[in-house]
């Protein structure tokens, strides 16, 4: 399995969503969110500061932290 | 009043509003109740409360009491807001009826995540209404939906709406209508009520074998405990939160066979709290297959990320963030002045009316120089608020302040915070209490405690009167750049980005020293942006101007009359009363002799002198004189500064009062600040310098000279420690912060 995660997607890229590690709150938060494995997700930009970084996840987008997105496990598509 | 007994057949019921934040939830609010709401706090914590009154017309139910829950994605108890959504739902709260239906607020262009939250609401069993909000976007973002097979497939109603256009309101009405007869119609509806399939029902077979046993220990126990919150027990890792249905005599047992259930799930392979969203999201998909059709994208990107890639954009967003921000703070003093200058000359009209009617005397004194020069100098600074509140109205509802924790929260995170903590600190810019209280969106304990201690020091509205004051009249009012940027305008950004940049330090000490923790995370929804619903914002305005005109009828108009008190006892006025009667008389006179009017004046303001520094403020002013001596004040700014520990803005009708009660009258057209510039120490050198108003700014900027803002401290952190805490450290940081400033700009 190739370890990907949303931090590794540059702008434009997307991928799907796998799995989301950890379990907890932290997870649950994001997977609430609609960070759930099979979404496809898409980096659309990033803060001016490098971080946090927006993607478009399930039709809105979302704003995480590179830290969190560090979780986020995913194949590039 | 007891809501239980006075609905039903009389027609009265209760109706909760829930739904994803950003949906455009306060919109559908205004819509059905016609913008009249009643904002209050929930008993005990606080989350804002807000219920309005709506009409039904054609049905049983002939009022309805709409219960507004605050935006959430779901109905966790990790945060205070989340937990309050439960207990209303579930009718815990006390004084609240448990309400007789739901009307749940979806955004259609982002349906499975706002489904999230429906399947939680479905599982607490009330009668359900879905609207189905932004339907006019669908089209443009290539979405297709099918209300039918949706309400079908949910087994709910579902209304489609566009809240901000108000379409679609009538039948939501009507739906809701029909909803509460046929639950009134069938006895135990509320309890049959059962819509098609609960994600709950696909939860793991250990996780409900231990819920069932939870229940039926709360059962033992005496306590009722909702299948739901058991759930949410089990499943939220939260020790902050517990139900205020549990008694504290099990709290203890409770925590310890939780985490026993937990133990034993982990055991048996259920991943807590990672299932239920899985379960969740699994149900969200059967129902909305078939439901929902995306048209295949092209790869073009919508008109919101375009704005997007620019207002987010290295170095174009965050010119444009400063320039933005300058922008609407120099706008403030552009368009306020007029409206400032009618205010102003309607209360010098007022006062001057009762004077040509009343003799001179204690009333006259009270009526003119207490009430109407105090709580009128306060009032001025009404249209400078009220347009501050429609800029962040505006920044809000056009999706901009989002963007702008989104473009701050690396430099928040270097303080240790988060982009959240912005909003809140942005909020302060317009008044700390809305600020304090929007921390709540905060779910770590840590970041939350920190941006209430520091939101007080962002520069609220109620320096503006200060800062006005004194720029008014000591700063020179010139261009400089060709014009383009006014010195007074400059000094005024200054003042306001003080508070701001003192708070960075402060900030990263109490994380040192005062809250060690873990780091704050930073999970939100950037909305698209859109045009700013000039309803929504007025009616933010509205609110907020009526809570100021409280604030200036109770608290203000106390002090004021206090304070004048205070100037006018003890003391003999009645030479005083006899020389005003003279001048006045003469003045009334058609010829008067100009001679002797100068010797009454002359009179008059030597007794004037006189009786004030014979008062008790006269008094306690030689005695605060040489603690503010080193910050360049003279007694009557100590006094001033004492008698606005209530609220800010009291400054100014403090001096006010004292100006009015010491100086000429009869010539005072010229207004306050023109009275400051004349008054001088002793030997004749005039007190007020710009090194004077410059100190008293400062001390302003940063003190915590604001009851209301204290006892908000206490009410969210629930301990009399932090507002003390506040109080002493600003206090502190004020009096070194004005006295650096007096000293540097005295010796330049």
């Amino acid at each position: 399995m190739d370890n990907t995660t949303l931090n590794d997607l540059l702008e434009g890229q997307a991928g799907t969503i796998i799995d989301i590690q950890g379990n907890d709150s932290l997870s649950a938060r994001l997977m609430e969110m609609g960070l759930i494995p099979g979404e496809r997700v898409e980096m659309v930009g990033q803060a001016p500061m490098g971080d946090p970084v927006e993607y478009s996840v399930v039709g809105y987008r979302l704003s995480l932290r590179r830290v969190e997105a560090r979780r986020v496990w995913i194949q590039r598509v | 009043m007891d809501p239980e007994g006075v609905r039903g057949s009389l027609g009265m019921a209760t109706v909760a509003l829930i739904g994803n934040p950003n949906t455009g939830k306060s919109s559908l609010f205004n819509a059905l109740c016609g913008g009249q709401a009643r904002v209050g706090n929930y008993p005990g914590v606080t989350v804002e409360h807000k219920t309005g009154r709506m009409r039904l017309g054609s049905t049983l139910h002939k009022s309805i009491e709409l219960v507004d829950l605050p935006g959430t994605y779901s109905l966790s108890a990790r945060s205070a807001d989340e937990a309050v959504s439960v207990e209303v739902l579930s009718g815990e709260m006390p004084g609240l009826a448990r309400p007789d239906a739901v009307i749940v607020i979806l955004d259609a262009t982002n349906l499975e995540r706002n489904l999230y939250l429906l399947s939680q609401v479905l599982e607490l069993g009330l009668p359900t209404l879905v609207a189905l909000n932004m339907w006019d976007r669908l089209e443009s973002e290539g979405i297709a939906i099918d209300p039918k097979s949706l309400s079908h497939s949910l087994g709910v109603p579902v209304v489609c709406t566009s809240a901000s256009k108000r379409m679609g309101v009538a039948d939501l009405q009507a739906a809701l209508g029909e909803l509460l007869e046929s639950a009134e119609s069938s006895q135990s509806a509320r309890e049959q009520h059962q819509p098609v399939g609960l994600a709950s029902t696909s939860f793991p077979e250990p996780f409900r074998r231990c819920v069932e046993e939870l229940a039926l220990w709360f059962d033992s126990q005496g306590c009722r405990l909702p299948r739901f919150q058991i759930e949410r027990l089990l499943i939220d890792d939260s020790q902050a939160h517990s139900y205020r249905v549990i008694p504290e005599v099990l709290t203890s047992e409770v925590t310890e066979r939780i985490s026993q259930a937990r133990a034993q799930l982990a055991s048996e392979g259920v991943a807590i709290p990672l299932f239920e969203t899985r379960a969740r999201y699994a149900w969200i998909k059967q129902r909305v297959a078939g439901v929902i059709e995306r048209k295949p994208r092209e790869r073009r990107a919508s008109l919101s990320d375009q704005i997007d890639r620019w207002l987010t954009h290295r170095w174009f967003g965050l010119l444009f963030f400063v320039v933005l921000m300058f922008l609407i703070f120099q706008s403030i003093t552009w368009f306020a002045s007029w409206p400032m200058d009618g205010i102003e000359f309607a209360t010098q009209w007022i006062g001057q009316r009762i004077e040509s009617m009343m003799a001179p005397g204690p009333l006259r004194s009270l009526l003119v120089d207490g009430i109407i020069a105090g709580v009128g100098s306060v009032l001025v600074f009404l249209p400078q608020i009220a347009i501050l509140f429609f800029f962040i109205a505006i920044l809000e509802d056009s999706g901009y302040m989002s963007r702008a924790a989104f473009m701050m929260d690396k430099s928040m995170s270097v303080l240790g915070m988060s982009g959240k903590s912005f909003l809140p600190l942005m909020s302060s810019f317009a008044c700390a209490i809305p600020g304090i209280m929007a921390t709540r969106t905060i779910e770590n304990r840590r970041d939350r405690m920190v941006t209430i201690l520091i939101a007080p020091l962002m520069s609220c509205s109620a320096r503006w009167p200060v800062y006005v004051l004194m720029v008014s009249a000591f700063v020179p009012n010139r261009s400089v750049m060709g014009g383009w940027i006014g010195v007074q305008g400059a000094v005024l950004f200054a003042m306001m980005a003080l508070g701001a940049l003192v708070s960075i330090p402060v900030a990263w000490l109490l994380q040192r020293f005062v809250f060690p923790g873990e780091p704050s995370t930073f999970i939100m929804e950037l909305s698209s942006y859109k045009w700013p619903s000039l309803r929504v914002v007025m009616m933010r305005v509205w609110e907020r101007v009526l809570a100021f005109l409280a604030r200036a009828g109770s608290l203000i108009l106390v002090t004021s009359v206090l304070i004048w008190a205070a100037a006018y006892f003890p003391g003999d006025h009645g030479p005083l009363d006899i020389a005003t009667a003279k001048l006045e008389a003469e003045q009334a006179s058609p010829d008067a002799d100009p001679e002797n009017m100068q010797v009454l004046e002359t009179q008059i303001n030597q007794l004037k002198s006189e009786m004030i520094s014979q008062s008790y403020l006269g008094t306690a002013g030689d005695w605060i004189e040489p603690i503010v001596r080193p910050l360049g004040w003279d007694g009557k700014i100590g006094v001033a500064v004492l008698a606005s520990f209530p609220a800010r803005e009291v400054i100014v009708a403090t001096l006010g009062t004292i100006y009015s009660l010491g100086a000429d009258q009869d010539e005072n057209s010229q207004g306050l600040a023109a009275q400051l510039r004349s008054a001088t120490w002793p030997d004749g050198r005039p007190v007020y310098t710009l090194a004077t108003a410059c100190s008293i700014m400062v001390f302003f900027a940063l003190c915590a000279q604001c009851v209301s803002t204290l006892v908000t401290i206490r009410r969210e952190t629930n301990s009399w420690r932090w507002p003390i805490f506040s109080f002493v450290y600003m206090t502190a940081l004020a009096y070194a912060g004005a006295w650096i400033v007096y000293n540097l700009m005295s010796f330049w």
